[in-house]
């Protein structure tokens, strides 16, 4: 990089390193709209025929009925979908998985879980995951394929009976579907807080830097 | 063919059915079916521009549905069978759903019962019940799954669809074949599912015959579509290439809705 001397004779400071490559921040964001509508949507139509003794408020789901949610969630599912699979093909092609999600060791875990929960982690190098991170993004991509898969089984028990009996049957594959949402709203409720935490994480998330 | 279609694309039936769809959903919440929306601030993005106004934004939902329809059709493989349970998975008692009570079912009388048949078919003779009964039979244990999301199996008993379309002279290059009910409802399928082995012309559910409840004298059971689109109380079918789209159908639910 050339340094410029500018009229003061100062020496400006070096741009920041790039945390987040472009398609990374392209595919974080086109994701954030499509699991907001999957989710919405999905509790509408889990609404339809409840699994547990508690139906979502109306007031969060998406889609006003069934038939509605129903075709938000049919088409969601394709921006969900091939996002998905260009992040990961991507994600595994340029080493980003391999550079920052691994090695995730438990003994790490345990020690930056720690640190975290008594505010003592340190987030000085965005460019670096620690080991709780490495953890949760390693999990809810895991939770992402587990939720596709499971909706696949839900929608075609037929065409896909082989993927539906490897979930354990039609109505397990809702309970499989059912906490892989679970799993991921839950992510969510930690990413959002840590977000908000450490601002300059979400202005490198659009920034890059 | 117009004397076919005469009862559904003209007036009564068609009141009757906008009726009927009014009272099991007030119109205010149907337009409003993309208002929740409103509160996930995210879909703003989607959308950019006013996504509480529905209709254009309900418009650009229903095309992918049709899109949805050809990928379920390309996906859709002819030979496959749904899975097939013993006799002690049978769910019992086997849930009644319709969007009426059950009070509310059609009570067909089996003397006066014809199945009218009509479109592309050579033979447009009506068929009475003895005749019908008649047909080889054979029994079938599937699960049935609901739009809802539950499932119960169930054991179906009756004439491979495409039997009875090859003895009537059926067209099965059309693309659709059309059914009414003796409620106000109708449905439609495409061909390939119509000629699927397991899609059955019902007349016994557990052994007995096919009770008021479950759609005497006759429904279709096709274990390769959702539970909506097996009709009950069929009074009438036909073969066709037009789209007729159906009772749920017309309010927004996907028409393939495969399995």
């Amino acid at each position: 990089m050339s340094i410029e001397v500018t009229q003061s004779g100062a020496i400006p400071a070096p741009e920041p390193e790039l945390i987040h490559p472009a398609w990374v921040r392209i595919a974080h964001w086109i994701n954030f709209v499509a699991v907001a509508v999957m989710i919405g949507s999905g509790w509408e139509i889990y609404n339809a025929s409840p699994l547990f003794s508690f139906v979502f408020p109306r007031s969060i789901t998406l889609g006003g009925w069934l038939a509605g949610a129903l075709l938000w969630h049919f088409a969601a599912m394709w921006v969900l979908a091939v996002n998905g699979c260009i992040y990961l093909a991507l994600g595994i092609a340029t080493g980003r998985f391999r550079r920052k999600l691994v090695p995730i060791r438990p003994a790490d875990v345990l020690a930056d879980a720690r640190a975290a929960l008594t505010g003592k982690l340190s987030h000085d190098d965005l460019s670096v995951y620690n080991a709780v991170q490495r953890l949760l993004y390693l999990g809810v991509i895991v939770a992402g394929i587990i939720i596709v898969l499971s909706g696949l089984s839900i929608w075609k028990p037929v065409q896909v009976q082989e993927l539906t009996a490897l979930f354990g049957g039609y109505d397990a594959a809702r309970y499989v579907h059912f906490f892989a949402m679970a799993a991921i709203a839950g992510f969510l409720v930690i990413h959002v807080i840590m977000a908000v935490l450490v601002p300059r994480s979400l202005r490198a998330m659009i920034v890059g830097r | 063919m117009r004397t076919i279609f005469r009862n559904t694309s003209s007036g009564v039936d068609t009141k009757l059915l906008i009726k009927d769809a009014a009272k099991l959903m007030p119109d205010a919440t149907r337009r409003a079916f993309l208002r929740g929306g409103a509160s996930l601030g995210a879909l703003a993005l989607l959308t950019g521009c006013d996504i509480v106004d529905g209709p254009s934004a309900e418009r650009a939902l229903m095309q992918v549905s049709y899109f949805n329809d050809r990928v379920q059709a390309w996906l859709f493989n002819g030979n496959k069978l749904a899975p097939t349970y013993r006799d002690t998975a049978v769910t019992r008692p086997f849930p009644f759903n319709a969007y009426y009570p059950e009070e509310d079912a059609p009570e067909v009388d089996k003397e006066d019962y014809k199945l009218l048949v009509g479109g592309l078919v050579e033979n447009k003779k009506s068929w009475t019940l003895d005749e019908l009964y008649a047909l080889p039979q054979e029994t079938q244990i599937t699960r049935l799954v609901c739009v809802e999301g539950w499932s119960a199996i169930g054991k179906w008993t009756g004439t491979p669809l495409r039997e009875f379309l090859r003895l009537i002279g059926a067209d099965t290059r059309a693309k659709y074949v059309w059914f009414r009910c003796a409620d106000t409802y109708s449905t439609s399928i495409d061909m390939p599912t119509a000629l699927h082995p397991q899609t059955q012309m019902t007349f016994r559910f557990d052994g007995e015959i096919l009770p008021r409840k479950f759609g005497f004298p006759m429904k279709v059971r096709m274990p390769t579509k959702l539970g909506f689109k097996n009709p009950k109380h069929v009074m009438e079918l036909a073969v066709t290439d037009k789209y007729l789209g159906g009772y749920w159908e017309d309010q927004g639910y996907n028409w393939f809705s495969g399995s």
